[in-house]
């Protein structure tokens, strides 16, 4: 961390002083920009670029209790290869499973190029002890995890204890130990509010957080266009301030290429088009692809197939 | 990079006469006048049509026709008179995309805007107004017991800057408090008011209800000092506004002038800084700064003043400026050469004075009349940029320190219809709502209208409300 930010973390007194200290965000003001961006019109090669572009940034998902691991390598495979009618359809960026399914998807993308994420610290509540948590994450980083998506306490963070966030979300990045990404989940629906959801992606970031994603996908309201906004204007601010980019992923709710095309659009105009790589921005969603492949054959035979022309798995 | 591909909006929709007569009884007529003059897109400078410039003959023609009709539009009940309101909004609605593209070429404001603001808020404005058409009684002005009663002819002038929008807020209040119009467009956009011409046939409106004479400067005038109009509604120039004043005085007629502008947006420490970015944005780039409350001063409290000028200059970067019917289009073109000769002299003024200037690289189109985005810095309250309406895309910069201050500077210009207010402290807002001499102050937003809210200026800025109940005053014999 660089030196302006050095000393925020040092007592929860400083850490609120700073987190507090921050703009406020207008909710109707930050709701009606994201409305507009979503007006913008993405027509014919701009359409088929984005598409492309989005199925590069997804982090393909599974998180259910009635996950195996044939269900799991299923998956996988269409993450690999998206649509068996085409070949030049780029591969999704990851997979994201449980962290006993991490040995599975492992396994079955050797030598893809698509990353295997864990979900980790007792997804989706994270309501266990932090020694759980760091086990949990040991245990998918062992299992060969390049990327963790860890919640954090939301509990303590509305209770205002962001140090025991900051301090968990710093545990869990050094038990990443350098071979994973670190995801931090904010669940911005349980934040209820854009200052915290403002706060809480600043609290990420400044303890050590690659990437800031709005939701587990367990809670409604997930990822909105308006939640992405001020997530993205904070990694904006945060790129400033100390040098180092963070990346951002909304999760759960985005289904349709239309919703898609609308986060990029937000990342495009408010962090901007250097954040318009899967190294820096994830859509985590799992039916969305199937739209996406539908819409991009639209592209070039002019005609829509139906839903049988797309693999259900 | 995410280049986004051109996504014009079809002007197929739009049927564009060569030529067109005045709307007078319900009909199409010849003028007595044979002065004719195009009306361009001003992002192309093609013309669109010939309009007939009315002369006095006309004009008189038009006012005894609406006195005519007044007779039995003010007899008819208020039930009655909704009707044809509550139909004409829902046939705007119906043609709004039609009437939205017609507005962009008439105009050459951007797509997005015509099509998510003037025309709903025209067609909300019918629908208020509808409303209230059978409520006179009740909406708590004059004396209890006795019955509103309308004016007689009402002779309304608009400005281009909002052509249809403007002629929503005239029109639907007078008719719905029973009297007839005569409406003069402006002559750089009268498309849009010749389009209405044809929704009130097609609403079977009485004719002679509503009449709409072409024309410019002359054909305002004759409209003004005609004897057979009792109530005149004006929004324009400040210049002109004072002239119809003039004329007016000693006659009777009752006035209402909405003019120009000059309005502070102002910045606290407290703000919510993106917010109030976009807010800024919105303020002095919205409708290419065509907006007699556009917020052409900012405010902003000295302690955030580098930040914020550093974001705003990071956002303006982004606004795209071009082919208005492109639906990702953010500023369209200048009205007319006429207004943007305007808006290069005062700025260029600004560059001789000191203040120091900025626009985002932007190419311009090769045609038509463009100006970029343009920000001041370093602007005294003494400069011109800071004082004259320049009523283009060009934002002033100035810096304040204390609230005491805010108020001072805000207040200190001989306008006063909008201003800005950005902070997060509720009772500073309250403080400063309280002390601003304008009539519209904005909380946290800018440019937000709505037909509930009344709208109208303080000083040179004019007088008289439109909109909202108390829209209907000015409309009604008491």
């Amino acid at each position: 961390m660089t030196a302006p930010l050095a000393e925020v973390a040092a007592s929860n007194a400083s850490l609120r002083a700073f987190l507090h200290g921050l703009p406020g965000v207008d909710r109707v003001g930050a709701e009606a920009r994201a409305a507009m961006l979503g007006t913008r019109s993405i027509k014919t090669t701009a359409k088929k670029h984005a598409i492309d572009l989005a199925i590069r940034m997804l982090d393909l998902t599974t998180l259910e209790g009635a996950d195996t691991p044939g269900k799991v390598r299923a998956m996988c495979a269409k993450a690999v290869r998206p649509d068996p009618s085409d070949p030049d359809a780029p591969s999704v960026a990851a997979v994201c499973v449980y962290p006993d399914l991490v040995p599975v998807a492992v396994a079955a993308l050797q030598g893809t190029g698509v990353k295997v994420a864990s979900v980790a610290t007792a997804f989706p509540s994270g309501r266990s002890s932090l020694n759980v948590k760091v086990a949990e994450t040991e245990y998918a980083v062992a299992a060969g995890a390049s990327e963790v998506d860890m919640v954090i306490d939301r509990g303590a963070f509305l209770a205002g204890d962001y140090l025991k966030v900051y301090e968990e979300i710093a545990a869990v990045k050094a038990a990443c130990a350098g071979r994973a990404h670190l995801k931090v989940i904010l669940e911005t629906g349980e934040l209820a509010t854009y200052d915290n959801v403002r706060r809480a992606s600043w609290l990420a970031m400044l303890a050590g957080a690659d990437f800031i994603k709005t939701s587990t996908g367990k809670v409604s309201p997930a990822a909105t266009p308006a939640v992405t906004l001020i997530m993205l204007e904070a990694v904006r601010g945060y790129l400033k301030a100390t040098g180092r980019r963070v990346g951002v992923k909304p999760a759960g709710g985005i289904r349709t290429t239309k919703d898609a095309i609308k986060y990029l659009v937000l990342v495009n105009e408010t962090a901007g088009p250097d954040w318009l790589d899967p190294e820096w921005f994830r859509l985590g969603a799992s039916s969305l692809l199937n739209d996406l492949l539908m819409q991009r054959q639209k592209l070039a035979t002019g005609r829509y197939a139906g839903p049988d022309y797309f693999t259900l798995d | 990079m995410f280049e986004y591909a051109p996504a014009p909006e079809s002007r197929d929709i739009v049927d564009i006469q060569p030529s067109y007569g005045l709307f007078i009884n319900g009909e199409w007529v010849e003028p007595h006048s044979e002065e004719r003059h195009p009306t361009v897109n001003p992002a192309t400078e093609e013309p669109l049509s010939e309009i007939a410039w009315a002369d006095e003959a006309d004009v008189d023609r038009a006012v005894e026709t609406a006195r005519k009709a007044f007779v039995t539009w003010s007899a008819m009940r208020g039930a009655e008179r909704a009707k044809y309101l509550f139909r004409i909004a829902r046939i705007i609605q119906e043609r709004a995309r039609e009437l939205a593209v017609l507005e962009t070429l008439d105009n050459g404001k951007p797509i997005r805007e015509s099509r998510d603001v003037d025309l709903p808020l025209v067609a909300a404005h019918f629908f208020y107004y509808a409303g209230w058409a059978d409520k006179l009684a009740y909406a708590g002005l004059g004396r209890p017991g006795r019955e509103p009663r309308p004016i007689g002819v009402a002779g309304q002038v608009i400005p281009w800057n909002f052509p249809l929008l403007m002629l929503a807020w005239k029109v639907a209040p007078a008719l719905a408090c029973g009297n007839t119009v005569v409406l003069k467009p402006a002559e750089t956009t009268p498309l849009t008011a010749l389009a209405f011409a044809d929704i009130c046939r097609q609403a079977d409106l009485p004719p002679g209800v509503v009449n709409i004479v072409t024309g410019a400067g002359e054909t305002g005038a004759a409209l003004v000092r005609h004897p057979g109009v009792d109530k005149v509604a004006f929004t324009g120039s400040t210049e002109i506004g004072k002239l119809i004043a003039k004329a007016v005085a000693g006659t009777g007629k009752r006035l209402t002038l909405e003019l120009g502008g000059k309005a502070a947006n102002i910045v606290f420490d407290d703000a919510p800084i993106d917010q109030a970015v976009e807010g800024i944005v919105n303020g002095i780039f919205f409708n290419q700064g065509h907006v007699c409350c556009a917020g052409s001063r900012l405010l902003v409290q000295e302690s955030i003043a580098d930040e914020l000028i550093e974001a705003l200059k990071r956002r303006i970067a982004l606004l795209r400026v071009g082919d208005p019917l492109d639906k990702n289009t953010d500023i369209g073109a200048i009205n007319s050469a006429e207004q943007l000769a305007k808006i290069r002299e005062l700025a260029e003024s600004g560059e001789a004075e000191g203040a120091e200037r900025w626009s985002p690289p932007c190419t311009l189109p090769d045609r038509g009349y463009w100006f970029p985005p343009t920000v001041f810095t370093n602007v005294a309250q003494s400069h011109r940029i800071a004082r004259e309406e320049i009523f283009g895309p060009v934002l002033s910069v100035l810096t304040f320190r204390t609230p005491a201050e805010a108020v001072e500077k805000a207040n200190n210009t001989p306008y006063g219809l909008s201003a800005g207010v950005w902070t997060e402290k509720g009772s500073l807002m309250l403080w400063m709502a309280s002390r601003l001499r304008a009539g519209v102050v904005w909380s946290n937003t800018y440019n937000r209208f709505d037909p509930a809210s009344p709208f109208g200026g303080y000083k040179e800025s004019g007088y008289g409300r439109e909109g909202g109940r108390h829209g209907l005053e000015e409309y009604l014999a008491l």
